[in-house]
């Protein structure tokens, strides 16, 4: 019978523990466990033993064959992880095959970024038509033909009645006109105004808000209107509401935000004040409400809008807005 | 609008410091928007010593000065008489821009060079003396600049004035809103006129032959005026907000127009034949020459002045020729109107002629306000021009214009606002900007604004009144109330975001162009003549021609940004843009907007890099954006086809595909033309692709349904066969699809090869079929009989072959 199957597994274990390399442990593993392995004759001699003993040694002589497997596979797996791959190290510092994600346009971005705060608020988001009649775009807004107020915004037209819209504004109107207060829209959009120079661009983008419903308030729109500065820039961004005009709103106000850059000590982006104009706002003129047929002692609103390319131009420290138009490459790959 | 301040003093105390007087102005609507001191070009300007004076080398008359400025010497080439060694008298630098405009340089005199100027009182805008050098008190320290050693300093606000505030386009309407913000009393200018027995009817008439133009026509007379300059402060005056002396009467208009607000014109009474006014309508095509002496084809709607014969003036909005004031002008009409403000800013408009009056009128001026000029202004002619009043006035004024009378609900006041004032502080709001006010009930307040707030129409106007002397800032901050229902999303945003989002992920950048276009790019792209996309929207007033009409195409404007970056050594380009385009259906009606996905690749698919060679990105590159963006869309059976040769315009023929989905047309992919490529300056391959945004909604899913994942294995076959070259390989899967075996699960092409030995005309396909059963696992048995029919399927309906 030859030596005891309990001193084969010590010896195996002893070998298996001084073994150090892929090599050794394989021929350990076929001179134990292999066709003609120690553990292997001991297995096949076990018929040679009597009868009433037979049982207890195949058992326990399987079960060592079995713990000396696992431990074999074991090393072989603790040795191999421990191994360089042919070849030798790999260079980790070589650039990886992944390809390189594209941008989306800042303008883009931060149109988002507007209207997930106001979405976020309760708003929904409506868009219109870029080219407009001039009912929708002015006389609907109590801006009727030969009034100083169309002085305010340089006009590019189609035809006497057709115009590029010159603010997001119409969308009000052709909302109002669809449904019937409550009313809670926000609309991001394209507009055009006939003018081009450092600061202005024949075409930008804005994104105009709407709020009818009973009992809304001057102090709502402030409220509303803080939240979003607070959200967009962050709550030490200061606000201040001062009386202005736009034949759509009474009262009307422009909003300044504290200047971003200085914080209010006077710099060169906030032309010494201190104060950036943001947004313009106010509350509905009621005018509008008797054009779209809604009830002025029974509902009020606000509205206001602000431009896109301004506030993507503070967050992202631009001093160009022509930027914006030019597409780059290396201007937008960097957002 | 420019006011200084020591004009404002006149009128209205002003203690407040100048930072926080700007500031309250600009919180109650009247923007300040930059501050500066009249005598800022003073800094330039130092007390100088005449220490030496030396003939000039070449000439008698003049004299070169060594003057001492202080912290250094300069030479002056000067010519006036009173120079005296060791007197003090004022050097302005090269630098210095005087308040007439002038920039002084350094020149060279007679072969000297003069370092700057030795001032008079009349060149430092401080008199009217051009005699002699200005003479400087021997006490002042040499050296010191004259501003300061004089004291001078007058700050100027430059205010924006939004278009309802009318009322402010004075000094005495910023005074008014300086007395309200500081709770003082506004002094306006006392008038005391001469009793003279003559009366004006004697000497002159007005006819209002338009009233519907001129609802209000005033004047009054003088005679025995001798025109000349006014006196300095005057003419200071006018400097300081920006207006040019010209004589004593016109002058007097002028301040008048800044001091009140109301424009005023002053007639030669002695050129108006038959020495009377006549206002009415131009005839049309008649001819006028205004004062500043151009021609203008008037229509029938512009209001005229005329006298018994002529027109003399274009009402309200400039004098003529033929009627000014001239050096020997003795009697003086001086007139003081009310001109429809829609009737002035036609005219303005048509002429393109814009003054400080159709200024003021267009926005309308006090109606009210018409006798109280005209007063003020005859005083001052009196005292300045040695004129002599003649009694009485002319006002045609046939329909009085009505007051306002606005009754305001205080409860809805404050629930505008948000505020919670008593109807007493509304009530002293309201009084201190002049309006009158008179108590109703409890809640009401009867208001009638002053005339010169010719805005303030409804309640919601007081309301702003009250509310911007309130202070914005100091109206309680609250939130509405927002639903807390959900909202329905809205599909055409998340498609476009969706695909957006898709697009950044596939490596490619968004770019915004503009959304006009050049009219050339039609020709540029290959537009046929009589292609619907020729229906520009041509814009009547582009600010150039590369913006002169809405884009009817996302392409031109992608290739100029391809070229754009190309010059900039940018090659390898990615890009996308989601926008409209336009295409007109008639000049009187609204376009046809439509949005358009449109995706450009040119340069490398990839590399060069350490792990594969440059290589350049063709069709398949971008046809599988397509793919991959519909695919992340969870869109189905999108099916791409060639594109006919003759719809292709700037794409290359045979190598531009359409793609469909339930037979509708959805868009399209190729190779831009080499023509358009050089039309737009582009001198590398671009491949396109554009997708009509409109066409995928119907193809979004309603929901996302998930299906069971299958529980049995799948099997899988391998096939090739060879067919003709001209077949199109899509049409190979699309047969084993349409025999719609139960048990396919999937089709998948992997390969395509052409050549040696396979015959010429020949192409041969391999692709593979996954056979999958949702209920068992199948026996090979049963998929080879499956795979049997379909391979026989696929060898009739193409005429296909097997390998040998």
């Amino acid at each position: 019978m030859g030596k005891p199957i309990e001193q084969i597994k010590n010896e195996a274990l002893k070998a298996l523990d001084a073994a150090s390399d892929v090599e050794g442990i394989k021929a350990l593993s076929s001179h134990y466990l292999g066709r003609k392995g120690l553990v292997t004759h001991f297995l096949r001699n076990i018929s040679a033993l009597p009868l009433e003993k037979r049982s207890a040694v195949g058992k326990k002589a399987n079960e060592i064959k079995k713990e000396l497997d696992k431990a074999f596979q074991a090393a072989l797996i603790q040795l191999q992880t421990r191994v360089y791959p042919a070849g030798g190290r790999i260079d980790v510092s070589l650039p990886g095959r992944t390809a390189t994600p594209g941008s989306l346009h800042p303008i883009t971005q931060i149109n988002e970024e507007i209207c997930d705060i106001f979405t976020g608020l309760g708003f929904d988001i409506a868009e219109g038509p870029e080219v407009e009649t001039d009912f929708y775009n002015f006389e609907a807004l109590n801006i009727p033909k030969d009034h100083p107020a169309r002085d305010m915004q340089d006009t590019f037209y189609v035809s006497d009645n057709i115009v590029l819209r010159t603010h997001t504004s119409p969308v009000q109107i052709r909302t109002m006109e669809n449904q019937p207060p409550p009313v809670r829209v926000i609309v991001p959009g394209k507009v055009f105004r006939r003018d081009s120079d450092l600061t202005h661009t024949p075409m930008f983008h804005q994104v105009e808000g709407l709020l009818v419903d009973e009992n809304v308030s001057f102090g709502d729109l402030k409220g509303t209107l803080t939240t979003f500065v607070h959200q967009m820039f962050d709550d030490r961004t200061s606000l201040r509401f001062r009386p202005s005009f736009f034949p759509f709103t009474e009262p009307s106000a422009e909003v300044d935000i504290l200047c971003v850059m200085c914080r209010g000590k006077g710099c060169r982006v906030c032309s010494q004040t201190g104060w950036l104009e943001v947004l313009g706002s106010g509350m509905v003129h009621p005018a509008l409400f008797e054009q779209v047929e809604y009830d002025p002692d029974r509902y009020t609103g606000f509205a206001f809008g602000m431009g896109v390319e301004r506030i993507a131009m503070l967050k992202y420290g631009i001093d160009d807005i022509r930027k914006f138009f030019e597409n780059d490459f290396r201007f937008l790959a960097q957002f | 609008m420019k006011v200084s301040l020591s004009w404002l003093k006149e009128y209205v105390p002003i203690e407040m410091e100048v930072q926080r007087l700007a500031d309250a102005l600009t919180m109650v609507g009247l923007e300040v928007s930059s501050i500066s001191d009249r005598y800022d070009y003073m800094d330039s300007v130092f007390v100088g010593k005449l220490n030496q004076i030396d003939h000039h080398p070449n000439t008698n008359k003049l004299k070169i000065c060594h003057v001492d400025i202080g912290h250094r010497m300069v030479s002056t080439v000067c010519g006036a008489p009173n120079l005296e060694k060791d007197m003090l008298a004022p050097v302005a630098l090269s630098g210095t821009t005087f308040p007439d405009g002038l920039l002084l340089e350094n020149t060279v005199v007679r072969g000297i060079t003069s370092e700057g100027m030795i001032c008079s009182e009349k060149e430092l805008g401080l008199g009217t003396d051009q005699s002699g050098v200005l003479v400087l008190n021997p006490q002042l320290p040499v050296g010191e600049k004259l501003g300061k050693a004089l004291a001078l300093s007058d700050i100027v606000f430059d205010i924006d004035l939004t278009p309802n505030r009318s009322d402010c386009l004075c000094i005495l309407g910023i005074a008014r809103e300086i007395a309200a913000i500081q709770k003082t009393k506004l002094a306006y200018p006392v008038i005391h006129l001469p009793e003279t027995e003559n009366h004006i009817s004697k000497f002159t008439s007005v006819e209002i032959e338009a009233p519907d133009h001129c609802p209000r026509y005033a004047a009054r007379l003088l005679y025995d005026v001798s025109v000349a300059p006014s006196p300095f402060w005057l003419q200071d005056r006018l400097i300081s907000v920006g207006l040019r002396p010209i004589n004593n009467i016109v002058d007097v208009t002028n301040f008048v127009l800044m001091e009140t607000g109301q424009p005023l014109h002053a007639f030669d009474l002695d050129r108006l034949a038959e020495n009377r006014i006549v206002v009415r309508l131009a005839k049309k095509g008649e001819i006028f020459t205004a004062l500043d002496q151009k021609d203008r084809i008037l229509s029938s709607d512009t209001l005229m002045i005329c006298d018994g014969e002529k027109a003399v003036a274009i009402g309200g909005v400039m004098g003529g020729l033929n009627s000014e004031i001239e050096t020997n002008t003795t009697r003086v009409l001086i007139e003081s109107a009310y001109f429809s403000p829609l009737s002035i800013r036609r005219t303005s408009k048509k002429l393109n002629l814009a003054t400080e009056a159709s200024y003021r009128f267009e926005r309308g001026v006090d109606p009210e306000g018409t006798i109280k000029a005209l007063d003020r202004a005859a005083q001052l002619m009196i005292q300045i021009s040695d004129g002599k009043l003649i009694g009485g006035i002319v006002d045609e004024y046939p329909t009085t214009i009505p007051k306002k009378r606005i009754v305001l609900n205080t409860k809805q006041t404050n629930r505008l606002l948000g505020t919670n004032l008593n109807r007493d502080k509304m009530n002293n709001f309201l009084r201190s900007i002049e309006f009158s006010v008179e108590t109703v009930d409890e809640d009401n307040l009867a208001v009638v604004p002053p005339d010169f707030r010719v805005d303030i129409k409804r309640p919601e106007d007081a309301m702003e009144e009250i509310a911007r002397l309130a202070g914005y800032n100091n109206i309680p901050t609250t939130f509405p109330l927002m639903p807390t229902d959900g909202r329905q999303q809205n599909r055409h945003l998340y498609l476009r975001n969706r695909i957006k989002r898709l697009m950044i992920g596939f490596g490619f950048s968004e770019v915004i162009n503009y959304s006009f276009d050049d009219r050339e790019s039609c020709a540029y792209l290959g537009f046929g003549p009589k292609d619907p996309r020729r229906n520009l929207v041509d814009i009547l007033n582009p600010l150039t021609e590369e913006q002169s009409a809405m884009r009817a195409s996302l392409i031109p404007g992608l290739l100029r940004t391809v070229q754009g970056n190309i010059s900039q050594q940018v090659k390898n380009l990615k890009l996308f843009e989601v926008g409209k385009i336009f295409t007109s259906v008639g000049r009187e009606s609204l376009p046809n907007e439509k949005e358009i996905v449109a995706i450009l690749w040119t340069g490398t698919r990839s590399g060069p890099a350490w792990h594969s060679k440059e290589t350049p990105c063709d069709f398949f590159d971008i046809k599988g954006v397509i793919e991959g963006l519909f695919k992340g869309l969870n869109f189905k059976d999108t099916v791409f086809t060639h594109m006919p040769d003759n719809d292709c315009d700037y794409t290359r023929p045979g190598e531009t595909a359409q793609f469909l989905n339930n037979n509708e047309l959805i868009g399209m992919v190729g190779m831009v033309a080499p023509s358009v490529l050089q039309n737009f300056g582009v001198n590398q391959t671009v491949y396109i692709a554009e997708i009509n945004l409109d066409s995928l909604f119907p193809l979004l899913p309603e929901t996302k349904q998930s299906t069971p994942i299958p529980k049995y294995p799948a099997v899988y076959r391998d096939f090739t066969i060879i067919i003709d070259k001209e077949v199109a390989s899509g049409k190979i899967l699309t047969c084993v699809e349409d025999a719609r075996e139960k048990l396919v699960e999937s089709t998948f092409l992997f390969d395509v090869f052409e050549g040696n030995p396979i015959p010429e005309d020949k192409k041969s396909i391999s692709f593979r079929i996954t056979y999958r059963s949702t209920s068992r696992t199948l026996a090979d048995e049963e998929v080879n009989q499956i795979h049997q029919k379909i391979s026989g399927r696929l060898l009739k309906s193409f005429d296909a072959t097997l390998p040998v």
